[in-house]
């Protein structure tokens, strides 16, 4: 079942005060997420990406297009009530945790804001918190009462997954969710988010400029160039025969443990 | 032959009445004419490693044990000025992590240039100039980027900058941290593309290039030095150290790579549980016990040693036998 349609979607920034100039960030592109399907969204810095997912999250005005989720032009949504709804079911992990946390608020606060979405669980929250915390690997009384300066970038990832956790929404956009977490440790996160899909029936739209990433995580690869989705397809298919040449490029350059770059 | 010989070198950090003990007891060499990779999860104290290798210290950081000897000089104990003078430029040189912010954003980039020569030698401007153009040529940089300032360059050429800059009075040794991290990966592939030009064409003898991405070092690296909470657990040939790791945490960091390749595909991911330990209060006897899966009573206890089970292949872990 398919759960979120884009369609036509563009965007164009306009920047400058005098000499007004256009940035065409994100032309045209259109596609389907359904239910349960792990989407990765690659492509190099300054492709879109961040763009596209701000639109389908309502922090940014779309140029023109739509974007409907479960049916619903997700731009049309206006009573409080409706956005809450969209809220609760299409959550967003953002590149930069730090500029989404407010740093004045302690990071039992930064996670009790969930439950201002959820309503009563009737159940107990610190418990539930704590729960979510050691899922993703956190130890609860090293990070609980302390501020989001205080922890390392890779920490305020995983308090953005341990949120997820609690609000379990059917819908996450993950925009370079793992890249402070060590390599070494980033399976067991990344493994979190497939467990959100495989117990709760959540879709996936992941963005990151790692290809290795993509490969392992997703269903579906698309691959942005550009302000467009130049390729797309399933990872083996993206991986084994590359269509457009910044596919081929891109596949060329990503360094491999087993093989050289030729003219090594 | 080794460039650089360091022996039982502890760099503390010290703050209010305790010790960051970020490289605590490291022996470590650099052969001439080789690319020796360092790789470790972050604050593992990579770079408080790489800057205490030149001497680059300065408190709350402090050299308290070791000794390291660079081209046949002792420079652990040399003063700071003499460092600045025969010493860091000429034999050594660092591209630090933060380098690509740390170009000053009102200088022109041959002005940067102008600063390091008029240090270390009586060539006039113009000299200066016509030099390090030919050097920019030869490292296929266009000239033209030295007329730029530094906001006017994408990152990946403000890194090749830095480079061409940090080299250009030749020197026997260059030290990258993380050089690449914050680049994409067809802009990662220029950059260590110029480094693989500068060690070709001799005008650096060897390197050491720290990174947490085993891949990379797989392109470049000769050898490959794994660092763990202030120690080095494991080194090995880059062949040795991806086909067949022997220390614990070498296995893990390997197995958790997510290339995309069969290999890695059929071999599965996985990741090692935990998290790196807090070096102001480091674990008991071996560091790595709480999170290793093979850990003895043992290891809790005493520190491993470090074992050389072959010519050129070191290994600190108490079961070292069992696994080879
Ligand atoms: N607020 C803004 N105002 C003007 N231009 C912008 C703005 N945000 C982004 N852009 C431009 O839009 C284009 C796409 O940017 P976007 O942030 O979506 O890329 P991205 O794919 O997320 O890149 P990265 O991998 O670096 O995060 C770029 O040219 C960028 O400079
Ligand atoms: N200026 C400093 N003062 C105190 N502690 C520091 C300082 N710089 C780094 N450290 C600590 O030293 C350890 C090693 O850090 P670092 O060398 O930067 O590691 P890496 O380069 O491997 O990420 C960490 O525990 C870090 O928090
Ligand atoms: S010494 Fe013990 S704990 Fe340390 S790596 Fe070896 S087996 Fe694991
Ligand atoms: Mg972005
Ligand atoms: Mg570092």
């Amino acid at each position: 079942m398919v759960i979120l349609e884009v369609e036509n979607l563009t965007k164009i920034y306009v920047v400058g005060l005098l000499r007004k100039k256009e940035i065409l960030a994100v032309n045209n592109i259109s596609f389907r997420v359904s239910e349960k399907e792990f989407i990765s969204l690659v492509g190099e810095s300054g492709s879109g990406k961040t763009t596209t997912a701000r639109m389908i999250l309502r922090l940014l005005k779309p140029t023109s297009g739509s974007i409907r989720f479960q049916g619903r032009d997700v731009w049309s949504l206006k009573k409080m009530e409706d956005l809450k709804w969209y809220w609760r079911q299409v959550h967003g992990i953002f590149q930069d945790p730090f500029a989404s946390y407010n740093p004045l608020y302690r990071i039992d606060r930064v996670l009790n804001q969930v439950f201002n979405l959820i309503g009563d669980i009737g159940a107990d929250r610190e418990s539930l918190i704590r729960e979510a915390l050691k899922e993703v690997g956190l130890r609860p009384d090293e990070v609980l009462g302390r501020y989001p300066h205080e922890l390392s970038g890779g920490q305020r990832q995983r308090i953005m997954v341990a949120r997820c956790y609690l609000l379990k929404p059917r819908l996450i956009l993950a925009d370079e969710p793992v890249s402070m977490i060590d390599a070494s440790t980033r399976a067991g996160v990344l493994n979190l988010f497939s467990r959100l899909r495989d117990e709760y029936g959540t879709s996936v739209i992941f963005i990151t400029h790692d290809l290795g990433l993509a490969y392992y995580v997703s269903d579906r690869i698309m691959i942005m160039y550009r302000g467009e989705i130049v390729e797309e397809g399933s990872p083996e298919e993206v991986m084994e025969n590359p269509q457009h040449p910044y596919t081929r490029k891109l596949r060329e350059d990503v360094p491999l443990l087993y093989r050289k770059w030729s003219g090594f | 032959m080794t460039l650089l010989e360091a022996e039982h070198v502890k760099a503390y950090y010290s703050i209010r009445n305790s010790y960051v003990k970020a490289v605590d007891d490291v022996s470590l060499s650099v052969d001439r004419g080789a690319i020796l990779g360092l790789a470790g999860e972050s604050g593992c104290g990579k770079s408080t490693l790489v800057n205490t290798l030149m001497m680059n210290i300065r408190p709350p950081l402090r050299l308290i044990d070791g000794t390291i000897v660079l081209d046949g000089i002792k420079i652990s104990e040399m003063s700071r000025s003499k460092l600045k003078k025969d010493v860091w430029g000429i034999l050594v040189s660092i591209v630090p992590q933060s380098a690509l912010n740390a170009l000053m954003p009102t200088k022109k980039i041959v002005d940067f240039v102008k600063d390091i020569f008029h240090y270390h030698t009586d060539m006039s401007r113009a000299e200066i100039v016509s030099m390090v153009r030919k050097r920019f040529e030869e490292l296929n940089l266009s000239p033209e980027i030295l007329h730029l300032y530094p906001h006017e360059l994408s990152g990946g050429m403000k890194q090749r900058v830095v480079i061409a800059i940090s080299t250009l009075l030749n020197p026997k040794l260059l030290i990258v941290d993380e050089p690449t991290s914050a680049l994409d990966v067809s802009t990662q592939k220029q950059v260590i593309k110029l480094l693989v030009d500068l060690h070709r064409a001799k005008i650096i003898e060897s390197m050491v290039f720290v990174t947490h991405d085993l891949a990379i070092l797989r392109q470049i690296a000769d050898k490959i030095a794994i660092m763990y909470a202030g120690k080095i657990v494991e080194v090995a040939s880059t062949d040795d150290i991806l086909y067949t790791p022997l220390h614990p945490y070498t296995r893990g960091l390997v197995n958790a790579v997510m290339t995309p390749e069969s290999e890695v595909r059929k071999r599965g991911i996985t990741f090692i549980a935990g998290e790196p330990p807090n070096l102001l209060n480091p674990p008991s006897g071996c560091r790595f016990h709480p999170r290793c899966p093979y850990a003895k009573p043992i290891c809790k206890e005493v520190e491993p040693p470090i074992i050389e089970v072959r010519d050129d292949r070191i290994v600190a872990c108490h079961l070292v036998e069992s696994f080879m």
